[in-house]
């Protein structure tokens, strides 16, 4: 990669995300509470991209996120690439999943659930990860993925 | 904490219903005991319910137990703003077993994760309302002899009828058919039939509504269709008295056909069928009793071999 093409500096060690669809870019921020991360944070809005026309890029030093917290991203950017940085190396490169269950990530649609009457967390179950299909745990309504907000 | 809960009908095995059956058949062979003593269940009605919490209440009181709780929202500090989890955690420090009706759907489900106690959902919202199916499942039984194989109509509101989607879905470990009798407005929802096909229940769909559609009848399932379900008014009107079972229509039933209703019932029935063999919705009702004092035992851990060697029963 030609240096003078980057358009975001070089991380040391950490995590990229990168790929990420510009309008989703402050979701993901959200989603992995990286206001209240201590060390440097980079984001990227609205950079060129040969594939997607624009995209975000978020660059996370001296973070290395568990599955668990980078699996959540599915619900929102499930093709973003994940890149984990040492010594200015990639040494692993990751892939979203959708996990089996998602616990407090999205809202359930239907206002005559208990999860929006009750100081608790949501919970769905993922029916189909292809279709991202859904089933709230609770009021057993099944949703897709474009009928939930995030909480 | 999921212990001896009870949500949702769709968890029992084929195995676990008929030991439920069991254990209500020893209950209408004698329902007064002492088997409950020092006991005390609690009914907390979120949303009013009045003949779901007598059948509950006097379950419990048959066998001796103590009831407390409250029949009606406006008296609890749910109004004044408390969490479900604070009522239920207060309610759990008194009694062995909460029997809850709740206007939320869902409610059941989180109380039965939040509560050290068993919860006995009698109802939440729209979703589920297991014991009015362990009812049904009584009822049936009771009249044919056994469950499988059985041809089950249901006839009516089947689109937002919560309790025939529960009996369907108690029903997959039974071989049954279902026939299903409707109008277009108020059909059986794409997702049971779906549900049917994945788990092999056969069905049929009929758009008459007479002696030769039901002369294959084992139960008749009646339910209501609510004025206020429909979105066109017109079609209310067309179709309203379409589904309404009136006594010729019996003239090719089978002699082992018996009719039920969840009640309460308005005119779908016509009154001059109680008279005959074939109505059975006031036993079926009574069969609540039954059906509840055999889940408010099994939430509370006594077993069927309990009950049948029970020397508490009052004569």
């Amino acid at each position: 990669m030609k240096r003078q093409e980057m358009q975001v500096a070089a991380l040391e060690n950490g995590t990229v995300i990168d790929h990420i669809p510009s309008e989703k870019l402050f979701q993901v921020v959200n989603l992995l509470n990286l206001d209240s991360v201590g060390t440097p944070v980079t984001i990227g809005f609205n950079l060129k991209s040969k594939k997607m026309g624009t995209k975000g890029i978020i660059k996370v030093a001296d973070k290395f996120f568990t599955d668990e917290e980078l699996n959540q991203l599915s619900v929102i950017a499930p093709n973003v690439t994940l890149s984990i940085i040492r010594d200015y190396e990639v040494v692993e490169k990751k892939e979203v999943n959708m996990p089996q269950e998602l616990t407090a990530i999205v809202r359930c649609p239907n206002p005559k659930c208990i999860t929006n009457n009750e100081p608790m967390s949501t919970r769905f179950h993922v029916l189909d990860k292809t279709r991202g299909l859904l089933q709230c745990h609770y009021c057993n309504r099944e949703v897709t993925l474009e009928q939930v907000k995030l909480v | 904490m999921e212990n001896n809960s009870l949500v949702t009908i769709a968890k029992f095995s084929r195995e676990k219903i008929l030991y439920l059956i069991d254990m209500a058949r020893e209950f209408e062979k004698s329902p007064n005991r002492k088997l409950l003593e020092g006991r005390v269940v609690a009914t907390l009605f979120f949303e009013p319910s009045t003949r779901t919490r007598l059948s509950f209440e006097t379950a419990a009181n048959r066998l001796g137990a103590r009831v407390i709780g409250f029949a009606d929202p406006k008296v609890t500090s749910n109004t004044k703003g408390e969490t479900l989890k604070d009522t239920i955690m207060m309610v759990s420090n008194y009694a062995d077993v909460i029997v809850m009706r709740h206007f939320l759907e869902g409610a059941a489900q989180y109380a039965s994760e939040v509560s050290p106690i068993p919860i006995l959902n009698a109802g939440d919202g729209a979703n589920q309302h297991p014991s009015q199916t362990m009812l049904d499942l009584f009822t049936i039984y009771q009249t044919q002899g056994k469950l499988d194989g059985l041809n089950i109509y249901l006839v009516g509101d089947l689109k937002y009828g919560r309790t025939v989607h529960s009996l369907l879905t108690a029903m997959r470990h039974f071989s049954p058919t279902f026939h299903f009798i409707a109008p277009d407005e108020l059909a059986m929802p794409k997702y049971y039939k779906m549900y049917c096909r994945e788990h092999g229940i056969k069905y049929v769909e009929h758009k008459d509504f007479d002696a030769d559609t039901i002369s294959d009848a084992d139960i008749l399932y009646m339910t209501r269709v609510q004025r206020e379900r429909f979105t066109d008014l017109m079609e209310y009107e067309r179709v309203k008295d379409l589904y309404l079972l009136k006594r010729d229509m019996l003239s090719k039933a089978r002699p082992n056909m018996k009719i039920l209703h969840p009640l309460p019932r308005v005119n779908e029935i016509e009154y001059s069928i109680d008279e005959t063999p074939y109505a059975y919705y006031f036993q079926q009702a009574r069969n609540g009793l039954y059906a509840r004092q055999a889940l408010i035992c099994d939430a509370l851990g006594i077993t069927l071999d309990d009950v049948r060697n029970d020397k508490t029963i009052i004569a």
